[in-house]
């Protein structure tokens, strides 16, 4: 099953430079595990030392935030889209 | 060093103006160019830090996923952000460095003195991960309409 995901700028130097790389996989957790079997130094960029997945790190299925749908459970489909959306905040 | 128009420049100051007394933000689409940063456009982003926005600042990731689609459509990248500092010097603070995520990029800060634009600054978040990442200061290149001809392709 085939779907993409889209690498954010600061992510591509893992990625070989790619913005866009092919994965595949039943849910969303599977889909990125594939990523990182490809890229594994991507690891480090989007978990934790114990696993869990950066605060920071956004990931959308399509047009939804995975945290309103199954989380790394939902379950993707051939032709969908992941993207990985850094935050962006600060202030004074 | 960061390359930027100079209508785009003072666009993104503007922007710091408009808002105050609240922080502005919004992202620079552009080109990567031997570790530079080229701007060639300015995107005002809605601040939806609701609690304190004459302080701090936040782009709905909804509208990071838009940039994101956009500058792929154009073959832009997304190259930095800025944010205007309210009655605040242009220099990060410690919340800046802890919420920038974007390796690579240009982090642009504006300070605005009651209600006018003052100093404007930027800084590139350097590193290789979060846990050694830094905000350096960078060269803004301001360039006059004569010389945005260099920016054409």
């Amino acid at each position: 099953m085939s779907l993409t995901v889209s690498i954010p700028t600061p992510l591509r130097r893992y990625t070989e430079g790619r913005g866009v790389v092919e994965v595949s996989g039943d849910s969303v957790g599977a889909a990125l595990e594939s990523l990182l079997q490809m890229h594994p130094s991507l690891k480090a960029q989007l978990y934790t030392d114990d696993g869990r997945l950066r605060s920071f790190v956004n990931l959308y299925l399509n047009d939804e935030d995975i945290r309103y749908l199954e989380k790394t459970e939902t379950v993707v489909k051939p032709g969908d889209s992941i993207a990985i959306v850094p935050s962006i905040a600060g202030g004074v | 060093m960061l390359t930027i128009r100079k209508n785009d420049y003072e666009s993104l100051r503007r922007h710091g103006e408009e808002a105050y007394p609240h922080e502005c933000c919004g992202a620079l689409l552009g080109r990567f160019n031997n570790g530079d940063r080229i701007v060639e456009q300015v995107v005002r982003c809605t601040n939806t830090c609701a609690d304190r926005p004459e302080d701090r600042y936040n782009i709905d990731p909804k509208e990071l996923l838009s940039l994101q689609r956009r500058a792929a459509k154009q073959q832009l990248d997304i190259i930095g952000f800025y944010h205007s500092h309210p009655d605040h010097p242009a220099r990060w603070s410690v919340t800046d460095l802890a919420e920038a995520h974007w390796l690579g990029c240009s982090y642009v800060i504006t300070s605005v003195e009651k209600g006018r634009s003052a100093q404007t600054n930027s800084f590139a978040l350097e590193g290789e991960s979060e846990e050694n990442k830094r905000l350096e200061t960078e060269e803004i290149a301001v360039l006059s309409p004569v010389e945005d001809q260099s920016l054409c392709h």
